[in-house]
């Protein structure tokens, strides 16, 4: 089933929300006012708002570290987010998860998992929970061509398809582990090819297409509502952005690669389709939605600045639950 | 309450079923799914799983965030070291570092200890590195009625539980309720009250420290025997008080002595002013060698300790003061 225009102007803002939060958490780390690592996510904002536009506010994801598009796109709300980047007692996670870390389980998103493959068989027992709880409900892992190679992903998807688990797992094929290339760790050129190996379909979709990812999203939904099981999507796209937001960090990309895939802007690309399709998306809307964006993420901002920090001795609550 | 003698492993498999009636959110996942459990729950809720334990784990962390109350078995301990990052980077952090807002209610079960010739693969007493962590609670019942009582507390419980369940106790039988009871978590247990020196012992070595203790009675020795029960939380108040009543302690573990739970209780003794400034000796841990566990039983027997070398231990004790 096609988007209809109203969920492809939802998308569009989705992605330029990504963008421009993004864009603001660099510069804030940058500044000093965010700690640790920031991972952005530029660039490969069509997967988790074409994915995401596919579910319902009770199907539940998992993320990586590279988060914040995967938040968003599910519903985060985007002061509480910002506000765990500040490290302030208004984040999602009190100000102990920081960029890597932001969960809102109360939207269905399992958290931000800092290990590479750790959240693959996590998010698979959320599907065993859907299936035996007869919920009409889907569990879907995003993770990189990295945790591809990981040992959980074989265990993951080899138990989801044999359980026939409502399952989606989206392979967010970008091409670079960290530094490494993936032409020098995958012998094949495609992670969907594996999926039949496990029994399950595996499809390749332009991950830059927000339209073709949720097209292929909503088939994996069905089927996995209609209890067939799990699917592998891999979405092939890239990070605009080096690994972390580090300053002086190598990054060994060569430029015209970078240059290449920047061409085939996901945003741009919606907008071109908006424009195109229906004949009646100007310049200025978009300007207009941007500057809803903008303050939007504007707003995040001061509400960061305006919570305070946690009291040290806070490091202490929340080890145990009650 | 009416009593009834049964061995430790099925006081373990009691409190399974038990809790597997009283809470339909609770499910059990295991390379093998015991046939009677299937029989009576069903095969959705008793799940054979491939050899995955790292990826059964982590679905067990999943599913307790979804709502679910998993019980896992990993088996042998030894194998669930291929899931040291569901263990060690989910399962104990997650409630922490995504700010409490989820509880990950699961348990898993293993065995642990050695004395079955099966080598250093499949014999081992690894809780302390455990007890380093912080999320985790555990637990190391040393009898039928402590087995089934810590386990039911375990499953209840809101937080992930490791129950550590030890091999030479499997066929020990004792006295258990046919009503229901919880033995709650971070509650020591003084298995024989006595008044010249204090063995804190752990699983099996508590039997044998109770073995020693007799055998000390003999020769004019009043030992007590505390059994801690769980490692998280750890009862220190009642391991203080009685080291404090009777000035001398010996703690025996069939683990290794090294950044053990033996050295964990010998310095939360020693750390405290009152019950240090109580001590009339230096305290004595009487623990397995610091080695993996040999296959031949001369070597293997050699490894561990006994009630010999408790007693031995006490004897030290006694002589220094």
């Amino acid at each position: 089933m096609p988007a209809s225009p109203e969920l492809q102007r939802e998308m569009l803002r989705q992605m330029q929300t990504i963008r421009r939060f993004e864009e603001r958490a660099s510069d804030d780390y940058q500044n000093g006012a965010i700690y640790g690592v920031v991972h952005c996510y530029i660039g490969e904002e069509a997967v988790a708002v074409g994915v995401c536009s596919a579910l319902n506010i009770d199907d539940q994801i998992i993320s990586n570290h590279r988060g914040h598009g995967h938040c968003i796109a599910k519903g985060a709300d985007l002061n509480r987010m910002m506000a765990e980047l500040y490290g302030r007692e208004d984040g999602y996670c009190k100000g102990k998860g920081g960029s890597m870390h932001i969960a809102d389980f109360s939207i269905g998103m399992l958290g931000a998992n800092g290990i590479v493959g750790g959240g693959l068989s996590i998010v698979t027992g959320a599907g065993l929970a859907a299936q035996l709880e007869g919920k009409d409900r889907v569990a879907v892992c995003f993770f990189g061509d990295g945790a591809s190679n990981a040992g959980s992903f074989h265990e993951s998807l080899n138990i989801a398809a044999r359980w026939k688990l409502p399952m989606l797992y989206v392979c967010e094929h970008n091409s670079w582990a960290a530094s490494t290339s993936s032409k020098m760790t995958h012998a094949a050129d495609d992670v969907a090819g594996r999926a039949a190996g496990y029994g399950m379909p595996g499809v390749v979709v332009d991950g830059n297409d927000v339209l073709a990812v949720y097209e292929a999203a909503t088939e994996a939904v069905a089927r996995a509502r209609a209890g067939e099981g799990p699917t592998l999507i891999e979405c092939k796209t890239y990070r605009w952005r080096a690994h972390t937001e580090r300053p002086g960090a190598a990054d060994p990309r060569p430029a015209e690669e970078i240059a290449a895939w920047m061409a085939r802007d996901p945003i741009k690309h919606l907008v071109d389709d908006l424009k195109q399709q229906q004949g009646q998306y100007s310049d200025a809307e978009f300007q207009a939605l941007d500057d809803q964006v903008l303050a939007a993420v504007n707003a995040s901002v001061a509400f960061a600045e305006a919570s305070p920090f946690p009291a040290p001795e806070a490091a202490l609550d929340d080890v145990f639950a009650d | 309450m009416s009593m009834r003698e049964i061995s430790y492993a099925r006081a373990g498999m009691e409190a399974l079923v038990e809790e597997l009636q009283r809470d339909p959110t609770t499910i059990h996942l295991a390379t093998d799914a015991p046939p009677s459990l299937v029989e009576e729950f069903g095969a959705a809720r008793i799940r054979a799983t491939p050899i995955t334990e790292n990826a059964f784990s982590g679905i067990a962390i999943g599913a307790a965030g979804s709502g679910l109350r998993p019980i896992v078995n990993w088996s042998m301990v030894t194998f669930c070291f291929v899931a040291m990052d569901q263990i060690v980077n989910q399962a104990s952090k997650i409630h922490y570092m995504f700010g409490g807002q989820q509880t990950f209610p699961i348990v898993f079960r293993s065995s642990v200890g050695g004395g079955t010739s099966l080598a250093a693969q499949h014999s081992q007493s690894p809780y302390s590195m455990f007890m380093n962590l912080a999320g985790l609670k555990l637990i190391l019942p040393s009898t039928p009625y402590d087995m089934k009582g810590l386990l039911k507390s375990a499953i209840r419980d809101n937080n992930p539980v490791l129950s550590f369940e030890s091999t030479r106790l499997m066929g020990f039988k004792g006295e258990v309720p046919e009503d229901d009871y919880t033995v709650p978590l971070g509650v020591a247990d003084v298995k024989r009250t006595g008044s010249d020196i204090t063995v804190i012992a752990l699983a099996w070595l508590v039997h044998e420290a109770l073995a020693a203790a007799e055998e000390m009675a003999k020769e004019g020795v009043s030992v007590e025997v505390v059994d801690p029960r769980t490692l998280f939380p750890l009862d220190n108040e009642t391991m203080r008080a009685s080291v404090q009543k009777t000035g001398r302690l010996v703690i025996a573990d069939e683990a290794g002595p090294t950044a053990g739970a033996s050295a964990e209780i010998a310095a939360l003794i020693a750390e405290d002013p009152a019950t240090f400034r109580a001590l009339k000796a230096p305290p004595k841990r009487v623990c397995a060698l610091q080695v993996p566990i040999p296959y031949s039983p001369t070597m293997e027997n050699h490894v561990f300790p006994d009630r010999t070398r408790i007693i031995a231990g006490i004897r030290e004790v006694m002589e220094a003061g």
